[in-house]
């Protein structure tokens, strides 16, 4: 018996922007997503964690098949993703959702809120009317919403309730795969909280596999069991989420841990020198060289591969693997 | 005991179009300290110092006192107020790319705040201006000095506000949720920065942030601020070794931890009340856990209950923190 394929796998994805610099400037490419694999399985939580530009969002474009990846194959539940707009597209769109940062440019201003949240329904033709409307109510109580939130406007609504109506608008569906982009961000402290928290209650409740994309590591860490960290269009680093903020191994892991604001804990913190570097202009060697703060020469001259650690991290640095420090050793 | 402040806010109260945004606000910042304002979305800690500032649009109705140094600022004559804003208070705010010009290069900007404040010549302001921008830790500041703020990241131009900023030699920097809107990494080097100057120049700090960890590292004081009121003032320490008001505990509670086993988080239920539905006793009282009657009939006092700390609830008491059941 072969084992089931994972829900998502995601292999080798390259996707690339041309653009122009100045009016007359010549067109540069600029690789947004530049080879990054990522496996999940069904009803499990990896968290994407990287600094605006790092390519996280276009990554989890790319494998709900909104974007055509230039290079690489996203495969779900073990077949390639149709071409986009095409029937069998958007038949597979019924089973992987997704959630962004900003609840309300997420919502319909003119609708209310239950003829959302059936919108899904109606599109993909699960239901009759009067079902519907009972899956409407019990999706609205699923995300702590009340049965009358039905006839609300966004704009009658909080953020944090908006958050909840986009996520029942996703589950509409029953999707095995959502992808959520920054779901947390725009929304306050306590708010925050109760979005996460409602994240893992449905997730229980009706087992799908979320892709948690965010720049924020604690979020990433309370919801995800794997995480993954990129950086300019890279995953460096990769392992469980407990064992990766213990004992983060890339030095850009290990800056991101150290900056992480946590009462209690003064000083000791990596401060990096120097802006993220543009995409459309990629050191070379390993990209996060310029900032590290223990680069050594090699680092300026090859890409360290992303490979297994002993303990089956996976990590993107030369230092990590010890390639960089055996020749000083020799020498 | 405590050295006189340099800023006293007494009673500050604001209201928009008759709905209460600030219900008396107490304040005092000492010379060269640091104090974090933390508070959700709408909680009047921005306002705060808008009011104090006379920032605030005219349909705003401003009551209560702001003293810098004995100078009532609540009503001043426009005169003194432009001589106080940028010259012993200056603000900085979230999103830099919207307070710079976007047509005038970042030299001129600075050199703009040096001739207003220090009454510097031409050559002589583009020559602080420099310094300022080295300061605040530009690289190349010389060549800088004729970017325009699209040229720069995000980061640089917080920087720059920063030295706009210091171009008053301020005796008070309000910094408004300044890391907001920037990377993980370079929040870490503003925060860095904020507190090297700090050191450097010895100005106070009001640090604005929903983030109570990124107060935790850049102040000594914190006032949490709930629905247009202070509800708990504490220093850093001993808030969140013992947040005495349930909504501090409740922020803490918020915050998914970082290390050791991971649990449910403490969520504080329902949101923040509107102000025209503001509840007579407690506005925390809805989504509180330890509600009773009292809180649902009066407001609750800011009572002291140890050196620096207050809290405004009726379950806490002065003496043991254990008075609130946990």
């Amino acid at each position: 018996m072969t084992p089931a394929p994972p829900l998502l796998e995601a292999k080798d994805l390259v996707r690339r922007y041309r653009m122009r610099r100045g009016l007359f400037g010549r067109a540069v490419e600029l690789r947004a997503v530049d080879g990054v694999s990522l496996r999940l399985e069904r009803g499990r939580t990896l968290g994407l964690v990287g600094e605006s530009g790092c390519g996280k969002s276009t990554t989890g474009r790319l494998v709900l098949g909104m974007e055509v990846p230039d290079a690489g194959s996203v495969a779900f539940e073990g077949r390639p993703l149709p071409a986009p707009g095409s029937a069998a597209w958007r038949a597979q769109r019924a089973r992987m959702q997704m959630v962004f940062q900003d609840p309300l440019g997420a919502l319909d201003r003119r609708l209310p809120i239950g003829a959302q949240v059936a919108e899904p329904l109606e599109i993909h033709g699960i239901g009759d009317r009067a079902g519907r409307l009972a899956r409407v109510e019990t999706l609205l109580k699923a995300v702590g919403l009340r049965p009358d939130h039905a006839l609300r406007y966004p704009h009658e609504l909080s953020g944090g309730q908006r958050q909840r109506a986009v996520l029942a608008r996703a589950l509409a569906t029953e999707p095995a795969l959502l992808v959520c982009d920054e779901p947390i961000s725009a929304l306050d402290v306590s708010i925050q909280a109760q979005v996460m928290n409602l994240l893992l209650d449905l997730q229980e409740r009706f087992g799908m596999g979320m892709l948690f994309v965010s720049h924020d590591l604690r979020a990433v860490r309370q919801v995800s069991q794997r995480v993954a960290v990129m950086y300019l269009g890279r995953i460096v680093e990769e392992g469980e989420a407990d064992a990766l903020l213990q004992d983060p191994a890339h030095p850009y892991t290990r800056t991101l841990v150290s900056a992480i604001p946590h009462p209690g804990r003064r000083g000791g913190r990596i401060i990096l020198q120097g802006d993220p570097p543009n995409p459309a202009d990629r050191p070379p060697g390993c990209a996060f060289h310029p900032r590290c703060p223990v680069a050594v020469a090699i680092c300026a001259r090859e890409a360290p591969a992303l490979k297994p650690r002993g303990d089956g991290r996976l990590v993107a640095c030369h230092l990590a693997h010890g390639d960089a420090a055996l020749p000083r050793r020799a020498a | 005991m405590a050295p006189a402040p340099l800023v006293a806010i007494a009673g500050l109260t604001v209201a928009f179009d008759g709905q209460p945004a600030l219900r008396g606000i107490d304040l005092a910042i000492a010379p060269g300290e640091a104090v974090g304002m933390v508070g959700e979305s709408g909680c009047g800690k921005s306002v705060t110092w808008l009011a104090a500032l006379g920032l605030l649009p005219g349909r705003a109705v401003v009551g209560g006192s702001v003293r810098i140094g004995g100078q009532e600022l609540l009503g001043a004559p426009p005169a003194v107020l432009e001589k106080v804003r940028g010259g012993r208070i200056a603000m900085i705010f979230q999103d830099p790319a919207s307070s710079l010009n976007p047509v005038h290069r970042i030299g001129r900007q600075i050199a703009e705040a040096l001739t207003l404040h220090r009454g510097l010549g031409a050559a002589a302001a583009r020559a602080e201006a420099r310094r300022l921008l080295d300061q605040v830790g530009i690289p190349d500041a010389g060549r800088r000095l004729d970017a325009y703020p699209h040229e720069l990241s995000g980061g640089q131009n917080q920087r720059v506000m920063i030295a706009m900023a210091l171009a008053g030699r301020p005796e008070l920097l309000v910094a408004d949720e300044p890391t907001t809107a920037l990377d993980v990494t370079i929040q870490a080097q503003i925060l860095d920065l904020l507190a090297a100057l700090r050191r450097e120049t010895g100005m106070a700090l009001v640090l604005i942030s929903h983030d109570l960890g990124v107060v935790a590292e850049a102040c000594e004081r914190v006032a949490v601020m709930y629905a247009g009121r202070i509800v708990e003032e504490a220093p850093v320490e001993r808030l969140f070794a013992a947040a005495a008001h349930p909504y501090t505990r409740g922020l803490i509670g918020a915050l998914p931890p970082i290390e050791g086993p991971r649990r449910r988080l403490a969520a504080i239920p329902g949101g923040v009340p509107e102000p025209w539905a503001m509840p007579p006793g407690c506005a925390f009282a809805p989504r509180c856990a330890h509600r009773r009657p009292a809180c649902e009939r009066a407001l609750p006092a800011l009572i002291r209950l140890a050196d620096a700390h207050a809290a405004a609830c009726v379950l806490a008491a002065p003496a043991p923190a254990e008075s609130l059941p946990a």
